[in-house]
Formats: C-alpha cells, sequence, structure tokens
C-alpha cells in the first residue's frame, strides 16, 4: 500500500522511456500527471469539504443538513456544481470588466502553485524545492490582490468595503503567520518541505513549538477569511464582501478557492507542526499518505468546529488581536526558540 | 531535468487554463437573458447613490507601514534562521539587536496610538 502511487508513477515513467521519449520530455509528461491527480485531489475534497462542512454545521446546531440527494445527501455537491456552471454570469452595469472576469479566473492560481511544494506522503511531492516554505508564504499572500480587485471591479459598495477589508486582514495576520514559521525553521535549518517533515522524525514540532503552532494556527484562520475571522464576508453586515456580484460559475470558482485554501492551512499545519506523513507510534503499516491525509482531515474538523463555534469579532479587535498580541508573541517566540536551543546545546544532550 | 521553476510554470499556466476554462465553459452552457433589474448593482432594493470609486480613508494606513517595515524584516530572519545553527552566538545576539530596534518602533508606534482603529 505504502507505494502505490510511487509504483505507479515510476512504471508510467518506465513506459514513456521506453517509448523513446526523451528525459524532458517524460519530465514534463510525469509532472503533468501529477498535476491533473493534485487537480483532481483538490476538486474532490473541495466538494465533499462543501458538503463535510454543511453535515458538521448542522450537526453541531442540532439540524440535518443536506439528506436528500444521493444517500446521505452525499451527491448535493455535484447537483450544486452542475446548477451554478449553468447560471447566468450576471455583469451588473458600471464593472470594470476585464478586471471583473479575470478574478474568478486567475483566482485558484495561488492555492495550485501551493500545492506543488505540499508532500502528500513520502517521496510524493510534485516539486521537491529547496526554498518550499518562502515560495509558498510569497504565493500565498498573492490571493489578496484578487479579491481586492474582485471587490474594486465590482461597481459596489459592499464589494469595496470587503475588499478593502480583506487587504487590512492580511497586513494585519500575515505577518503572525510568516513570523511564526521561523521557530520550525531555526530548529531544522532549511527550508525544503520534505526535510521539515523528516525532522520530525523523533518528536513533533507541536510539542517544541506549540505557541507557533497557536500562533500559525490563529493567522491561519485569518487568512484564509472564516469565521470569528470572516469580516471580509461577512454575510449580516456586507452580503458576500468580494463576491456580491459574482453569479454562478464566477462565485463558484471563489467558493472552490476558498476550500483549496482551507486544505492549504491544514495542510501546512500538519506539515509544519504534526509531523506531516510520519506515523506516529511506530505505526508504520498504515501507508504515509493516509497518515498525511488522516492529520489534514483532523485539522480541517477543527478548522470547521471553530468556524460555528464562534460569533464574528469587529474590525478593531481584529486589527488589535493581531499586532497587539500575535505579532509580540510570535517574535518572542523566536526569542524563546534561539535562547532554548543553546541552552539546549550548552545542557549537551 | 526540468527545473523546479519550469515546473512551477507548468502549474501556473494549467491553473489559468483551468480558471479560464470554467468560467468559459459557463459562458458557453449558461442563458444570458439581461434585464433591466437584473444588471443594477446589489444593494438593499433602491438604486445605489453616488460613484463607488470615491476616495475613502483606509484607517489601516499605518498599519500597512508598520507591515512594509516588519515584511523587510523577515527577508533578513529566513537566511538567518536558516543558518542558525552554524552561525554561532555572535550572529544570535545581533539579531536580537535588530529585533529589539523594530520591537522599540512597535512599541513607540503602540504608544503613539497608531494601533488603534479609528
Amino acid at each position: 500500500m505504502e507505494n502505490i502511487f510511487i509504483g505507479i508513477a515510476s512504471s508510467l515513467r518506465g513506459f514513456f522511456s521506453g517509448l523513446g521519449v526523451p528525459d524532458l520530455y517524460n519530465d514534463i509528461i510525469m509532472l503533468v500527471v501529477k498535476l491533473v491527480s493534485i487537480l483532481v485531489f483538490i476538486l474532490v475534497n473541495a466538494l465533499w469539504l462543501v458538503y463535510m462542512e454543511r453535515r458538521v454545521c448542522a450537526f453541531m446546531q442540532s439540524r440535518l443538513g443536506p439528506i436528500h440527494v444521493g444517500p446521505k445527501g452525499l451527491l448535493q455537491s455535484f447537483a450544486d456544481i452542475g446548477k451554478l456552471l449553468g447560471k447566468e454570469i450576471i455583469l451588473p452595469k458600471g464593472i470594470d470588466l476585464v478586471v471583473f472576469l479575470l478574478m474568478p479566473v486567475l483566482i485558484f492560481v495561488p492555492p495550485l502553485l501551493i500545492y506543488a511544494v505540499i508532500p502528500f506522503g513520502k517521496d510524493m511531492v510534485a516539486v521537491d524545492m529547496n526554498i518550499g516554505v518562502f515560495y509558498l508564504l510569497a504565493v500565498a499572500s498573492l490571493s489578496t490582490i484578487l479579491f481586492w480587485a474582485a471587490g474594486w471591479s465590482s461597481n459596489n459598495k459592499y464589494s469595496l468595503i470587503g475588499g478593502m477589508r480583506s487587504v487590512a486582514q492580511m497586513v494585519s495576520y500575515e505577518l503572525p503567520l510568516i513570523l511564526a514559521l521561523l521557530g520550525v525553521i531555526m530548529l531544522t535549518g532549511t527550508l525544503n518541505i520534505n526535510q521539515i517533515v523528516n525532522a520530525q522524525n523523533g518528536i513533533w514540532f507541536i510539542l517544541t513549538q506549540p505557541i507557533a503552532f497557536l500562533i500559525y494556527f490563529i493567522a491561519g484562520v485569518a487568512e484564509t477569511n472564516r469565521t470569528p475571522f470572516c469580516l471580509v464576508e461577512g454575510e449580516s453586515e456586507i452580503i458576500a464582501g468580494p463576491y456580491t456580484e459574482y453569479s454562478g460559475m464566477g462565485f463558484a470558482m471563489f467558493f472552490l478557492a476558498e476550500y483549496a485554501n482551507v486544505m492549504i492551512i491544514s495542510a501546512m499545519c500538519t506539515v509544519m507542526f504534526l509531523g506531516g506523513w510520519l506515523a506516529p507510534f511506530g505505526l508504520d503499516f498504515i501507508p504515509s499518505w493516509l497518515w498525511f491525509f488522516l492529520k489534514m482531515y483532523v485539522m480541517i474538523f477543527i478548522f470547521m468546529w471553530v468556524r460555528w463555534t464562534y460569533p464574528r469579532i469587529r474590525v478593531d479587535q481584529l486589527m488589535g488581536f493581531g499586532w497587539k498580541v500575535l505579532v509580540p508573541l510570535s517574535l518572542a517566540n523566536i526569542f524563546v526558540t534561539g535562547v532554548g536551543m543553546y541552552i539546549y546545546r550548552a545542557i549537551g544532550w | 531535468m526540468l527545473s523546479d521553476w519550469g515546473a512551477v510554470f507548468i502549474f501556473f499556466a494549467v491553473a489559468l487554463a483551468f480558471g479560464a476554462g470554467g468560467i468559459v465553459t459557463s459562458f458557453l452552457i449558461h442563458p444570458r437573458r439581461p434585464t433591466a433589474a437584473k444588471l443594477t448593482t446589489y444593494e438593499c432594493g433602491v438604486d445605489t447613490i453616488g460613484p463607488t470609486w470615491v476616495q475613502f480613508k483606509t484607517s489601516y494606513f499605518l498599519y500597512a507601514l508598520l507591515f512594509v517595515i516588519f515584511d523587510v524584516e523577515t527577508i533578513y530572519l529566513y537566511p538567518w534562521a536558516v543558518k542558525f545553527q552554524s552561525l554561532g552566538l555572535f550572529a544570535f545576539i545581533e539579531m536580537i539587536i535588530f529585533l529589539f530596534i523594530l520591537i522599540v518602533g512597535l512599541w513607540y508606534a503602540w504608544k503613539e496610538g497608531a494601533l488603534e482603529w479609528k
């Protein structure tokens, strides 16, 4: 079971080189194969997550949620996506047409670019980049520009406010997110995500960097614009924020990207702090990709739990919490990590 | 060998094609019956008053300034963190001094009320 995906990949590669395909083209073919499987992974999981979110939410509010389409309502998301595909994309008057139509096209680019460096299992990473973490942080912050541009181009005041809020949120929560990961980088001395996972062989970084994990988790919730930090799309105040004027597939793309981002944050928590695809307690008869998947889903469930438990916070609380609590705390974490490592070395463990 | 950035470029192209494919497919199959009421800007049922693209106060201007300062700082911090274990105590103390200067800056901004949402 462990090598099922790697086995498929290497036999495909062998098949193509047997046909006399040069190495470079073979690399490209293999990359496209990986890419398509990642895309399928994202789409299936996003559709499943929409369903799961509705069921979890319903469970927490003592309701049933979707149960009619398919067995236990499992096909509800497929019905939804079919419906959205057939709905008219309304182009309201006064919009900036080019930007308005470009944003749903571009919104899926940052999430997919990030999936390139996420290891789904042992040796299961599309691009094993030596500056993986840095690349990931750089690409992740691009989404904000797209949200802002979508809000700006819609010619709607709610959208504009939503777009502006998304920038405000990024400005306060990007920093703790970046600084929290520094503790892990200091411990491992590498930016390669695979090596960071391998460095957690003895002890997971959630135990050595608990503060960093908490900061990363909170900032991650804020980065994905989910409750309690859902000011960007606070539906009771500004309808749907930047997506207010989007309908049909335009809206669906934003929705898809949001769930792709939720998976990224969960996957990053898993990889950086929960040991990625490493099996805990020597339970390595379960394949590594299944471990990664299980840990990711535990994180996603916690995200949903938080979302349906807490009320939305105010803008001034949002900014205050980011700058007065998380930023000083993450700077202190770097300091404590450094001092701790020197003490650790002095004791001579 | 395909380089890392070549691979990233292929990812970029496919992501773009995926987004464009979704929107274009939808445009090909969805009905198009625009009416005057449908095309109005969404608001609470009445026509929107005044232009949307106005100058308005971005209350987070000072936050944004601080963000730029700290974001540039992280660019220095990352290479340092990678080499932290081999650089020794001297580099660590240097970085503490560097961080201290920035923290004093943050403290000053805080004291002057730049971190209050107005």
